[in-house]
């Protein structure tokens, strides 16, 4: 990618193979100079950092937070951004290190909730002491990944991807129906809870000490990223390690070294899986419930998209991606909060991608014009278009109000606009020179006019799914490897 | 042996199995050109589905129709086909093609991206209830039997109508100049591309065909089972892709076959296996994987090396 790149487009990022030259190598001197200035600088210093110090200082960090805020805040922003973040860690070993698509993913981690569910409540009458229930937890889920794994051993690749998200839809569809198997032996047996799920689920006992409330949980999972991370930093120079990462950047050729491939990825199959089991424990104390419903395609959406924002294979990058991605949904329920952010990142977005100065002006000024005059006419002509009002209260909502269009019934209208947005915003980079600068302020305009009518309502549901999806493509096709992720030569 | 059952079973299992060989063939023509596990394709589906329960109800609704029976049928083939086939054009213009040369993984994350894009734009734009199609009217309840096999009209039309479409797109891959440019690019993209095709046209004929297909068997759906909803994309892509594995991937007649398979399989595990209506799901992973360990090619696929 060169840095004046324009709005990222099937057209820049496809380019042509240029043969002769390797692109990795052509573009070698170009990731020297982009580190240059503050930045260059920070990463610099960050690059020189010892890995012990570098989870310290997250870690660290990470701690202060429930000093300076309240419980609910580090409920419901650290707690989901901890559990989040673990699983990504994992799923970085599987995805990052060993390249495989891995979307069964969430069922381990639900498997992990399940277990623990049935080791630790008095719906099973069980009690165990945490020692001894998480380390079973951890293997159970472990032998589990390896049986996943082992028949998908031969073509790790596109198969495993499929048969891991079936796996993931045929763990959901039996804990949700195991309360009523007939099995060999034990007769009927309630294995599950069924629809239900498993409710009361007792907190973490070690060794007579419990670990509850929001903030002994926070810490416990701070601990835990910190221990797995230095296990991970460990790993990350043995042998295991750098056969990982000869395995990540040429397959071909560390199955030509002798390395055993097929061995490895296995293991970090089972290391991801275990992972996640481990978590899906920790996140059972934290519901006290395990329901099937919690282990969906949208989780395994939210932890992907963490991941690869953090870049395949970057165990620090994954801290920010965590944040970015539990904190900005949250961020995002309410409206008042949701909408200066909404126009910020579009704003953002418009100073970085449009230079010179003068022309971005001239948009923006364009934009401006363009809303006062569609709601001008729209008002003469339509008022029915205009009847409604922005939701929230304050300054910029009532402005918006004489700028953006309001239907009194937005919903078949919105509809509309969102299927002619999408359809738009996917024609918009074939346009070229001045249409492409004609048109910007009318997409522009749209995509706010759908965000007002219609995502803004849904913001607590579709729209947050939405707005990852979009996410995924819009960051592939910008920055394959992730933000930071260090690109990688493939030889395929 | 309760032959009655098991003709029932036969023929919902032929309905079934032809919806899911059409999604196969989507997923098989795609990965063969591209290697390339389109993982929006189910969704595609979805989203024909619902054009054509738009269609329907643009012509005057399923109980009084402007037209008769017949030409609403074909128009709501019509544009849920085309409707799809330009979805996926775009998406294989906006998600896939920039990636092209990217490390192997980043397109199969653009294409879950899509498809969690699709099915919950689904969700915002149409709600989450059902949608009926409530096509009795417009094709009658009417059931036919052949001795004990009993079928309803539109399992009769799924049948044949998804039958020709295949021997259509047998017939244009097998004769017709760009079904040649399409079996060359998926022989060696490279190669293809130095012999003079236009290999991105040919990309894009294929993903333009391939959720033409999805999009028939989306309102085919909706004929048979008459309600349609924004999830039901997502285990239809996982089972059309199943399908399209077990007939061997980068196959069209494997992924006919395939889809009869998975949908017979499926057909008899709900009558005759434990808890069959419940698990159905279970036991077409079951014969996936026991697929992927015996003969991973699959039926009719040819052994290739994977080298990433």
């Amino acid at each position: 990618m060169s840095p004046d790149d324009g709005i990222p487009g099937p057209a820049e990022s496809a380019g042509a193979p240029r043969i002769g030259v390797d692109e990795w190598v052509a573009s070698v001197e170009e990731k020297r100079e982009r580190y240059s200035g503050l930045r260059g600088v920070a990463l610099r210093e960050w690059d020189r950092l010892p890995a012990a110090a570098r989870v310290l200082l997250c870690v660290g960090l990470a701690a202060l937070f429930p000093l300076v805020t309240s419980d609910g805040n580090v409920f419901r922003y650290g707690l989901f951004t901890l559990v989040y973040g673990l699983l990504a860690i994992g799923l970085n070993v599987v995805v990052g290190f060993a390249g495989l698509l891995d979307l069964g993913y969430v069922a381990f981690f639900g498997f992990g909730a399940y277990t623990y569910g049935i080791l630790a409540s008095p719906q099973y009458n069980n009690h165990w002491q945490a020692e001894a229930a998480i380390p079973v937890v951890i293997v159970a889920t472990g032998v589990l990944g390896l049986l996943v794994g082992l028949p998908s051993r031969r073509l790790f690749g596109d198969y495993l991807a499929i048969a891991t998200l079936f796996f993931g839809q045929a763990f959901y569809v039996f804990v949700n129906n195991a309360n009523r198997i007939k099995f060999p032996f034990f007769g009927h047996t309630n294995l599950t809870g069924g629809s239900n799920g498993i409710a009361g689920i007792e907190p973490f006992n070690f060794f007579g000490y419990k670990v509850q409330g929001t903030r002994g949980l926070y810490y416990l999972l701070l601990i835990s990223i910190a221990i797995v991370l230095i296990f991970l930093f460990a790993v990350h120079d043995s042998r295991t390690g750098r056969a990982w990462r000869a395995l990540r950047e040429d397959p071909l050729a560390a199955e030509a070294m002798s390395i055993p491939v097929n061995r490895l990825k296995l293991l970090a199959f089972v290391f991801g899986a275990a992972v996640a089991g481990f978590t899906g424990a920790i996140y059972a104390t934290i519901a006290t419930a395990a329901l099937p419903g919690d282990y969906n395609v949208g989780l395994l959406i939210t932890i992907y998209a963490i991941m690869i924002l953090g870049g395949f294979g970057s165990m620090m990058g994954i801290f920010v991606g965590a944040i970015v991605v539990s904190s900005v949904p949250e961020l995002l329920r309410s409206s008042a909060n949701a909408r200066p952010l909404f126009y910020g990142a579009i704003l953002l977005a418009i100073l970085v991608k449009i230079r010179p100065w003068r022309r971005l002006a001239l948009e923006l000024g364009g934009l401006i014009a363009f809303g006062f005059a569609v709601h001008a006419i729209a008002s003469a002509a339509y008022p029915r278009l205009t009847d409604g009002k922005a939701i929230g209260s304050g300054l910029f909502a009532r402005a918006l109000d004489h700028w953006m269009l309001f239907p009194r019934n937005p919903e078949h209208i919105a509809d509309v606009a969102y299927i002619l947005m999408v359809a738009a915003i996917v024609i918009f980079p074939q346009a070229t020179g001045l249409w492409r600068a004609l048109l910007l302020p009318a997409l522009l305009y749209s995509v706010m006019f759908v965000w007002e009518n219609l995502l803004l309502q849904q913001i607590g549901g579709a729209t947050r799914l939405i707005l990852l999806g979009a996410l995924l493509v819009a960051l592939m096709n910008a920055r394959p490897q992730g933000l930071f992720g260090k690109a990688y030569v493939e030889i395929v | 042996m309760n032959w009655s059952l098991f003709f029932d079973l036969t023929v919902s299992g032929l309905t079934l199995g032809s919806l899911y060989a059409l999604v196969a063939l989507g997923y098989s023509m795609v990965y063969g050109i591209l290697k390339l596990l389109n993982f929006a394709h189910g969704d595609v589906y979805m989203i024909g589905a619902f054009i054509g329960w738009f269609a329907l109800h643009a012509l005057g609704g399923p109980v009084n129709p402007d037209f008769a029976g017949a030409a609403v049928l074909v128009v709501m083939f019509l544009t849920a086909m085309i409707g799809c086939g330009i979805l996926g054009v775009a998406i294989e213009r906006f998600a896939y093609r920039p990636l092209r040369n990217a490390p192997r993984i980043a397109p199969l994350i653009s294409a879950l991206g899509v498809s969690i894009f699709l099915q919950n734009s689904a969700l915002l734009v149409f709600g989450a209830q059902f949608r009926d199609y409530q096509t009795f009217n417009l094709i009658g309840v009417k059931t036919y039997s052949i001795g004990n096999l009993f079928f309803s009209v539109p399992q009769l039309l799924t049948v044949v109508a998804a039958i020709c479409l295949m021997v259509a797109l047998t017939v244009f891959v097998a004769r017709s100049r760009l079904g040649k440019a399409m079996r060359s690019t998926a022989y060696d993209r490279e190669a293809a591309s130095m012999m003079g095709i236009d290999v991105d046209r040919v990309i894009s004929v294929t993903f333009f065909i391939g959720s033409a297909l999805a999009g028939a068997a989306g309102v085919m759906f909706g004929l048979v089972f008459g309600q349609i909803f924004h999830f039901m994309g997502f285990l239809a892509g996982l089972k059309g892709f199943t399908a399209a594995v077990i007939g061997g991937i980068g196959s069209i007649p494997g992924a006919m076959i395939g889809g009869l398979v998975v949908g017979l399989a499926e057909s008899y595990a709900t009558g005759y296996l434990p808890q069959g209506s419940t698990f159905q799901n279970l036991y077409v992973f079951a014969l996936l994987i026991l697929v992927i360990l015996i003969r991973p090619s699959g039926l009719f696929g040819t052994v290739v090396v994977q080298k990433a």
